[in-house]
Parts: structure tokens; sequence; C-alpha cells
């Protein structure tokens, strides 16, 4: 068999990436720029390397989608890939201990600025110029395995993340039922070696704290941010044009099957 | 013996549809109905009809001192908290293109965080009580997405994983106290009442609903009371973190 060359596969197609400055979003920004995509690295702060066009973007913020959409179509003059990358763990809260100002914290960032970011990807998309290729567009929603399952972070993220996961499945059956030809589909990370392990690397070190959170994964250890950027990259392009409203989990086998007691994520 | 002999349950949402349902199936059984609701006047009625085991107490969901004031009326009537069922909620039809952000908020509000405050608020008095069961109404919405459903399936699916997050933590913490979801279909009820009016197509509002389910017709709360009063009762003692389908075979 004879591998297509994929190295130009997204040539001509741009891409936003949020939280795209650092972690998964550095790490899949990169690879859809060596796909042939222009990126957009929309963030907060800039990172110290990337592929990408810097663009400050808060995702809470629906006047900065505004701006944002505003100035990528000025600019690239298209949209085709739309990652939903940025949010936060909000830090460790239980049922018990969660504020209704963390829970809300949390939901704007990972659910409100997912729902915002689809929302606005779709009419980017739309508004792919004349004398262009139709956009052939896909967006990527960044959930985690908490939005499958209840032991694998704080309350608030769980939730946020359960949302996300649905929401990808309703934007996706509007966008095919409305003959857009965008698809959308969420991904569920297992522990990834990113700085929302900050604090748990701060309070054990960096080698200890992965191999700790390596022992909850079936496979043995945390994920590199690239190999999501791989699975991002897979559903961004056309080689995934029959997935649609699916869930992805790349996690190292964790939500295939039982989680030990003991190995419950601490709240 | 009643199968809910004695257990006291709070219940959001609880004059009229689901709520309702399951508030006189838990009189029936034995036990105690705390009525919470926006609707006072319903919510009265209601605790009237069904006599002195049963009690209303006005409840606003988004509002956390609401929820800790409807606990503390519980526990002052009737002595403990047994029994929690979030059914409160609000289902609006709107897609990822027509939805405003303050519409997204004010679904997700009532919906998630109003779920997340009752689990939140009834905890400690449970913990109080020995223990006890908490269930979540999430909906088949919150399994499978819906083009013209999006908030309301957003709202469902953090229900959903809020519910094994609550469960988790609980048995962790070895409180006695379980959590499940509940995820009916379409159930015969005032929130689905505007669908039974729009005509699709050569069908009427309520044919083209039914015709969504396996069993060729909308659900009954009773149906969804049924489970429920499981879930509430020591039948169940073995079930947490799990999701309660009950929609005639719609996600099947």
């Amino acid at each position: 068999m004879v591998l297509a060359d994929m190295s130009n596969e997204l040539s001509g197609r741009v891409a936003i990436v949020t939280g795209g400055a650092s972690g998964i979003g550095a790490a899949s920004a990169v690879l859809l720029a060596a796909a042939g995509a222009t990126v957009i690295v929309a963030d907060l702060q800039d990172g110290p390397e990337g592929p990408g066009r810097f663009v400050a973007h808060d995702v809470a913020s629906e006047d900065s989608w505004k701006s944002l959409l505003a100035d990528v179509l000025k600019r690239e003059g298209r949209l085709d890939i739309m990652v939903n990358n940025a949010g936060i763990s909000g830090g460790p809260g239980n049922i018990e201990t969660t504020t209704v100002e963390n829970w809300q914290q949390v939901q704007a960032i990972n659910s409100e600025g997912v729902f915002l970011g689809s929302k606005y990807a779709i009419e980017g998309m739309k508004k792919t110029g004349p004398g262009k290729p139709a956009s052939k567009g896909s967006i990527v929603n960044i959930s985690s395995i908490a939005g499958l399952v209840g032991g694998a972070g704080p309350t608030a993220y769980t939730a946020a993340k359960g949302a996300v996961r649905l929401l990808s499945k309703s934007v996706a059956l509007y966008c095919a039922e409305q003959k857009y030809d965008i698809r959308c589909n969420s991904v569920h990370p297992g522990g990834v070696d990113t700085a929302i392990f900050n604090p748990l690397w701060q309070a054990m070190g960096h080698e200890e704290g992965k191999a700790f959170i390596g022992t909850r994964h079936p496979i043995g250890r945390m994920s590199e941010p690239g190999e999501l950027g791989e699975v991002i990259l897979f559903l961004a392009s056309d080689r995934s044009s029959f997935m649609t409203g699916t869930e992805i989990a790349a996690d190292g086998g964790i939500t295939a099957g039982l989680m030990r007691r003991s190995l419950l994520a601490p709240s | 013996m009643p199968r809910l002999d004695g257990k006291v349950v709070l219940l959001s949402g609880g004059a009229s549809g689901i709520g309702a349902a399951t508030a006189r199936m838990v009189v029936r059984e034995g036990g105690k109905a705390v009525l919470a609701d926006r609707d006072e006047a319903k919510g009265r009625a209601l605790a009237l009809e069904l006599g002195t085991a049963a009690h209303f107490v006005p409840l606003d969901v988004v509002q956390e001192p609401s929820w800790q004031a409807a606990v503390a009326a519980t526990t002052e009537r009737f002595g403990a908290l047994h029994g929690l069922l979030n059914a409160a909620g609000v289902g609006v039809r709107n897609s990822i293109e027509d939805c405003t952000l303050a519409e997204y908020r004010r679904i997700n509000d009532i919906n998630s965080l109003g779920t997340f405050l009752g689990c939140k608020s009834a905890i400690a008095a449970m913990k109080e009580s020995g223990g006890g069961s908490i269930v979540n109404i999430s909906s088949v919405l919150g399994l499978r997405g819906a083009a013209y459903a999006m908030a309301y399936s957003a709202s469902k699916g953090a229900v959903r994983t809020l519910t094994k997050n609550v469960a988790l933590h609980c048995a962790q913490m070895k409180y006695n106290i379980r959590c499940n979801s509940v995820h009916p279909g379409y159930i015969d009820t005032p929130m689905i009442a505007p669908r039974l009016e729009q005509n699709a197509g050569n069908m009427t509002g309520r044919q083209s609903l039914e015709e969504l389910h396996p069993l060729g017709r909308l659900g009954r709360p009773e149906e969804v009371a049924a489970m429920i009063l499981f879930l509430l009762s020591d039948e169940s003692t073995f079930s947490t973190g799990s999701e309660f389908v009950c929609d005639g075979g719609l996600t099947a």
C-alpha cells in the first residue's frame, strides 16, 4: 500500500487554535502548520515559540470572538478549522467545596467558551470568500475524560466537559442538517503533560508527578501534548471526513475499563 | 412495608410534571415529600392535597441561599433528609447559530447550576440523616445531541457527568449517599406542551414526538416517577453514579 503524501494536505486552509500558545494547543498548532495550514494562535498571552500568527483572545468574551473572527477574515480571508482547546482546571473543588463563583468561572471558559467558539467558527466558515474553494470545515472541541466519567477531575470541570461533549453532538447534527459541510467532534484526553498540572508538579516535582499520574492510565504513563495534536490533526483533516458528532478518547485506556478505587482523582 | 417508609424527600420542580408525579408516589409509599418549586400556587395546592406527609417550600434553583433555606425547612419540618430529586428544569429549542450567550447561560444555570446547588446543599443534611439518595433528572439529550436543542443538551450532558462526580465523591468519603441520573425521553408534561402545538409537515406536534419513540407514544410522568422511586428507595442500594434511561426505546 502506498500512503498518500500528507505533508501539504491542509495547504490553503486556515485554522484557529484557542489556547494555542501552550500545551495541547501549541502541539496541535505545530502539526497543523506542518500539514500546510495557516495557523492563528488565539490565546491570552503569546507563548515562547509557535508557528502561527498570535492574536490576543479571551474565549469567555463574545466581543473578543467577534474581533478575532473579523481579524482572521480580513487577514487570512477564510476559516476552515477551529480547535476549541482553551480551558482551565479551575483548581481543586468537590461537590461540597465548590463555590458558585468557581463554578461560573469554569463554565464561562470551558463551556461558554466552546459554545462561542463553535458559533463563531460556523459564522466564519460560512463566510469563506467568493472564488475560493468551499470550506470543508472542521470544529474540534477539546473535552476531557472528565466529560466521560465522574472521577477524573474537579466538580465544576467535570460538568463543563460533559456539556462540551453533548454540545459538540448538537453542533454536528445541526451543521449536517443545514448541509454546511462542517463537521464537529469532541476529543477526550486523559492526563497530558501540560501546565494544567502545574500545581501537582510544584507539589511533587515534574518527573514524580508524571509517574504518579501515569499509574492511573492502563498504558502506564501520561501522554505528551503531541499525541493529542495528532488526534486533532486527524479530525481537522479530510482523512476524518465521515466522522461527525463523535467522541474520541485519547486517554491511555482509562475509560476502556475499570478505574481502581484507590486511583480515583483526589478531590 | 411501604417502599419509602419514613424517608424524607425534597423535590425541586415538585409542583408539576415528573416532580409532582414523584411526590404523589413518595407519599403513597410512606415517605414525606417536600415540594420545592417557583410556582407557589401549584406547589401549595398539591401539598395540601397530599396532606400532612407533604410540605411546600418556595425554591429558586439558581440561588444557593434558596436551596439552603429549602433544606433547612425540610429538616425542620420532618427531622431529616434522605432523598433529593432534582427535577426542576427548562426545555428550550435553539441551535448553535440562533442561541445567544445569555440564553445559553440561562438554560445551563437552571438545569446544571441548579442541580449542582441541589446536590451541594443536600449532602450536609443527608450526612446527618445517616445517608441518602440523590436523583438528578438529565435527559435522553444528555446522552445524544439534537440540532435544535443545543443548549438544553449541553446542560443535560453536564448533569450526566456531574452526577458521576458526586457519586464518586460521596463513595470515597463513605457518606452512604448515592447519586444517579435519570434520562427520560419525551414525557407528557408541561415542559413539552409548546412542542405539541407545533405541527411538523403532515404530522401534529404530538405525532412527530411520538414517532421518535419505538414504543410509539410519549412517556407518562408516572413511568419516570416509578424509576425515581426505585432509586430513592433501599431497593437500589448498590446503584450509584449510573445512568437510568426511561425513553420508550429512543436511544436503543
